[in-house]
């Protein structure tokens, strides 16, 4: 679709008046008072013509100036040119005329005209812009923005002036609070307000603003109030106020008040967020350990497998599918489940199966196996960690309270350990299967002697943990690294989960599982990470001393063996 | 004939041909030994730090095959000696022992970590080897053994942190320093608390951190960056080692933590490392090198040009998506400037081979004048700050103007600022405190 140059700006102007019903009022009423719309929005049109050209700039202090130039003018029409520039989607011809690249990066407009480019036949070159860059045209972008139709896009325009305030932006902020009806975006506002007026000379606005600060604000106004309660270093006071030193320290408090709850509801998502993680880790082992008693070294490499798995149909969806690449997981769900099945079932048939009831010689076997399935997969896709990439609704988080952020790909993944769970757990406990399986587990001489096939269980139950493993690598190639020692960082966590939970019981996996990860977290922030692990490992040492069935144990006579 | 039954008369003909062959053996090895000179890779192949340091082989490789393309050295062929320590600290040393004692190399290009340096130094320094080692550090070192062709902190770390601080970089007044728990995270972390603390960086506004090796859950630690930089412009500088910067720069890309808000500059993240990460959510984050692929230089071209034709022409893995990176530059810097003080010695001859070595200079792929320090072993180096693009490649943002001296102890940590490394007359060590004579 080729747009001609006139049709264009006509439809810019439209926009511009469209987007911004306040400045429309504003506009409204100058038109009436004296001066025509033509002369007006012409001169505006110059300047931001000009400014906007001054994005094309060699020089980073010529461009910022540029960007905060445009900022102020506060023209909605430069948002597409400074989003571009922001996403190294804007680019410069010889002649100077930007180009905005479209997503795909294969087509181009103008930034000034509109017209379509053929972007193949430009010498192009990107402007380059580094974090100072960013950080003036995330203002310049956030200024322009609040005056969005969108209140969400208003409260991300607010919350990006928030964290960088500066006097000018006092008059922006005062005159889009009269006009502000969101009570969301309101509050932001009014924090702007308050932390410039904190420096004011006015007793009355520094305690109004401390007030403020005191019900809406949050972890970011620490360092300000602290100030005010600070000594120099020859023990007097900074602040001369007492007044205001006691309303700041107050202030101080009922923030850190609110901090408290914040981290402890903060530390329980972690806590709860690990937990998920180990128990997708651990399941499988839960199986083939907890249940056939089977010291399954290469349980860590069922993990990998899955994770390569993740790999190989991302890769065929990125050759082949590429319209539908961010939907590889689903299928990848049923693969990395059938490739970690098959490979157990494999194994258990041709070696594990021959060394039932003599562990020792099964823990050297498998240890042995997980060193030739590593070796395999360095030689397939070589020693270097492949990249699994996070579809877009993976990435990213929701922000649930001030400065706490949940990521979906952990939300996600919580989520999906408790289908996982209640899938094996309706498997072992409601079908005949599950019954064959408990059956053999509890007298595997009984069980034969009822007419079970015990080798077919056996063969069913490995394939089972296996593919378990096999979904549990599948989630942790959302959130770490995929490759050949994958395996390895979680074998001895697996161990710990199961041995804690107690052998034979999911449940007790369960809550091992939960267990390590809430003691992990709400250990960390205290400890550090690294005294943090021993003590973990202490408490767990502690408690299988105490319990040496662990947490959940079996009852029964077979137990008591 | 002695023998008459003819079993026994075939058991001594089968002696007698065993020490023939073994004769054979030793003739024919002597009389290559002669004809070619050794040169000892020691990087691990396997285990853990294979993914970095297979490529440090590869190059090294390629520059020997370079060399002999061109006829070799004083007339004899380099014929390299390839072992792998397995990424195990005290094989180092076994190996390093076998390659000078039984092998007999000249030089040795080797080791990553900063452990399995310190693991070999004894070995080189009792046995009178040469070791060139291509690795930036943590520096508090200089032996007459070790030629060192990576970055001193001085030449990476401490003007990563100056950039920061700048207005450009962001103006950081408070600091994160994170990283993996064991030697040169603390060492290099210790040179930085004195370095702000000269700044006038309260103690309060800095935040020390280390994680186990592996640790791949990161989320009460970014928690916990996010609180601690709130209020003040804050950096976090990373020595957070291999793997576990996945996991971390996700939980940063998850947690809305921005490069324009919360700068993170790391100090082993290379273009080798980005190979195996999804590079979305670290774009302008920041790394400190003294080289970068992307260096447009003439050198540099010819350099990638070399690297990808040497690839492909022994099906390396990786193929076409192999990189160049620093330690990679290094190491190559290393071979040339060995080679020409050979050529000028005449010999390869250890103790003159060091002699010429000093004062050394060859034009690098980042484009400068590269010179050896004849008085402290190390590498005058350009330094250069670059920003993480999409697609795993560095876009410079900053650097010096030119190559600028290593210092070997750190004049910040008061105990090493009295400290010289300086090999030549009248000090001739490296740890002193007064010349020796």
């Amino acid at each position: 679709m080729k747009k001609d140059g006139t049709l264009h700006k006509y439809q810019r102007l439209k926009t511009n008046l469209k987007n911004r019903k306040p400045f429309l009022r504003f506009l409204g009423l100058f038109l009436f008072l004296a001066v025509g719309l033509f002369p007006l929005s012409l001169v505006e049109a110059n300047d931001l013509d000009s400014a906007l050209r001054g994005l094309g700039n060699k020089s980073r202090a010529k461009l910022k100036v540029a960007v905060k130039r445009l900022g102020d003018i506060g023209n909605p029409a430069a948002l597409p040119a400074l989003v571009a520039l922001k996403n190294k989607r804007l680019q410069v011809s010889e002649d100077g005329a930007l180009i905005i690249i479209d997503e795909s990066g294969d087509h181009g407009h103008d930034a000034l005209s509109g017209k379509q480019v053929d972007i193949k036949s430009l010498d192009l070159s990107k402007p380059r812009i580094n974090n100072s860059v960013r950080r003036v045209l995330s203002v310049a972008i956030g200024k322009i923005q609040l005056t969005s139709d969108d209140p969400e896009v208003r409260l991300g325009a607010a919350r990006e002036l928030l964290k960088r305030p500066s006097s000018d932006l006092v008059v922006l902020v005062e005159k889009s609070l009269n006009e502000e009806s969101d009570d969301k975006v309101r509050e932001i506002f009014f924090l702007v307000l308050a932390k410039e007026g904190l420096n004011s000379d006015d007793k009355e606005k520094r305690l109004q603003s401390l007030e403020v600060i005191a019900k809406y604000g949050n972890n970011d106004f620490k360092t300000d109030l602290e100030a005010l309660v600070d000594k120099n270093e020859k023990g007097e006071y900074l602040e001369n106020d007492p007044e205001i030193r006691k309303t700041a320290s107050k202030a101080i408090s009922s923030l850190e008040r609110r901090q408290f709850f914040i981290n402890q509801a903060a530390n329980f998502f972690y806590g709860l967020s690990l937990g998920s993680i180990l128990l997708l880790a651990a399941l499988g082992l839960a199986i083939t350990f907890g249940l056939m008693g089977v010291i399954n070294m290469a349980h860590g490499e069922m993990l990998m497998i899955g994770a390569y798995s993740t790999f190989v149909v991302q890769n065929i969806f990125k050759e082949y599918l590429p319209e539908f690449f961010d939907w590889y997981l689903i299928p990848a769900i049923p693969i990395a489940f059938t490739v970690s099945a098959v490979i157990g079932i494999i194994l258990e048939r041709t070696i594990i199966r021959h060394l039932y009831g003599r562990p020792l010689e099964t823990l050297l076997a498998t240890w042995g196996i997980s060193l030739v399935l590593i070796q395999s997969i360095r030689l397939i896709f070589g020693a270097q960690n492949v990249e699994v990439a996070n579809p877009y609704y993976l990435s990213g988080g929701v922000e649930v309270m001030n400065g706490v952020v949940f990521p979906y790909s952990r939300i996600v993944i919580i989520i999906f350990v408790v289908f996982v769970v209640a899938a094996v757990w309706a498997l072992l406990q409601k079908t005949s299967l599950g019954l064959q399986v408990r059956a053999v587990t509890q007298n595997r001489e009984m069980a034969s002697c009822m007419g079970i096939s015990t080798h077919k269980v056996d063969m069913y139950t490995f394939g089972l943990g296996s593919g378990v493993a096999g979904l549990g690598g599948l989630a942790l190639s959302q959130i770490g690294n995929v490759g050949p020692e994958l395996g390895q960082l979680y074998i001895v966590d697996s161990f710990m989960v199961v041995v804690l939970g107690g052998v034979g019981k999911i449940v007790g996996t369960v809550a091992g599982a939960l267990g390590l990860g809430f003691i992990n977290k709400f250990l960390e922030p205290v400890a550090g990470a690294v005294l943090g692990k021993i003590m973990v490992l202490v408490i767990v040492i502690v408690l299988i001393q105490k319990r040496p069935q662990g947490l959940f144990a079996l009852k029964g006579r077979m137990a008591d063996n | 004939m002695r023998c008459l039954k003819s079993k026994q008369c075939s058991s001594f003909i089968t002696l007698r041909f065993l020490i023939l062959s073994f004769v054979l053996f030793i003739v024919s090895s002597t009389a290559q030994a002669a004809e070619t000179i050794k040169v000892g890779i020691l990087h691990s192949l396997s285990g853990t730090m294979a993914i970095s340091e297979t490529s440090l082989k590869d190059v090294a490789l390629m520059a020997i095959e370079e060399i002999n393309a061109k006829g070799g050295l004083l007339g004899k062929k380099l014929e390299p000696v390839v072992v792998d320590p397995a990424s195990n600290w005290p094989l180092f040393a076994e190996k390093a022992r076998e390659l000078i004692q039984k092998h007999k190399v000249s030089v040795t290009f080797g080791c990553w970590t900063s452990v399995s340096r310190k693991s070999v130094l004894p070995v080189f320094e009792e046995l009178n080897g040469l070791l060139f080692y291509p690795v930036q550090y943590e520096g508090e070192e200089s032996s007459y053994n070790v030629f060192y062709t990576g970055a001193a902190p001085n030449q990476q770390a401490i003007p990563a942190v100056e950039y920061l601080m700048s207005e450009d970089g962001g103006g950081a007044k408070r600091w994160v320093l994170l990283g993996t728990d064991y030697v040169y995270p603390r060492t290099t972390n210790k040179i930085l608390n004195y370095f702000l603390k000269s700044k006038g960086v309260a103690k309060k506004d800095i935040m020390e951190t280390y994680t186990p090796f592996g640790h791949s859950d990161y989320q009460t630690i970014v928690a916990n960056i996010k609180k601690f930089a709130a209020g003040k412009p804050t950096a976090v500088v990373s020595t957070i080692n291999g793997d576990s910067n996945v996991p971390f720069y996700k939980e940063l890309g998850n947690q809305g933590l921005k490069a324009e808000d919360i700068p993170v500059v790391a100090f082993s993240v290379g273009e080798e490392e980005l190979r195996g990460m999804d590079t979305k959510p670290l774009v302008g984050h920041l790394a400190a090198w003294n080289y970068f692929m992307s260096a447009k230089t003439p050198e540099n071209k010819s350099f990638i040009k070399k690297w990808k034709a040497y690839v492909k022409k022994h099906k390396l893995p990786g193929g076409s998506k192999r990189v160049t990176n620093d330690p990679m530059e290094a190491t190559y810097i290393g071979i040339k400037m060995w080679a020409q003080a050979v050529q000028q010695a005449g010999t390869t001859n250890i103790d003159a081979v060091r002699q010429a070595i000093g004062g050394q200079t060859v034009q690098s792929p980042s484009g400068f004048k590269i010179t050896m320090d004849a008085a402290n072993h190390h590498l005058h180096k350009p330094v250069v700050i670059g920003e993480i693009q999409e697609d795993g490649q560095f876009e410079v943002v900053w650097k010096t103007k030119g190559p600028i001296r290593a210092q070997a102890w750190s004049p910040f940590i008061p105990e090493s600022a009295k400290k010289v490394a300086d090999w030549t007359y009248p000090w001739v060590c490296g740890n002193c405190e007064k010349a020796k004579f």
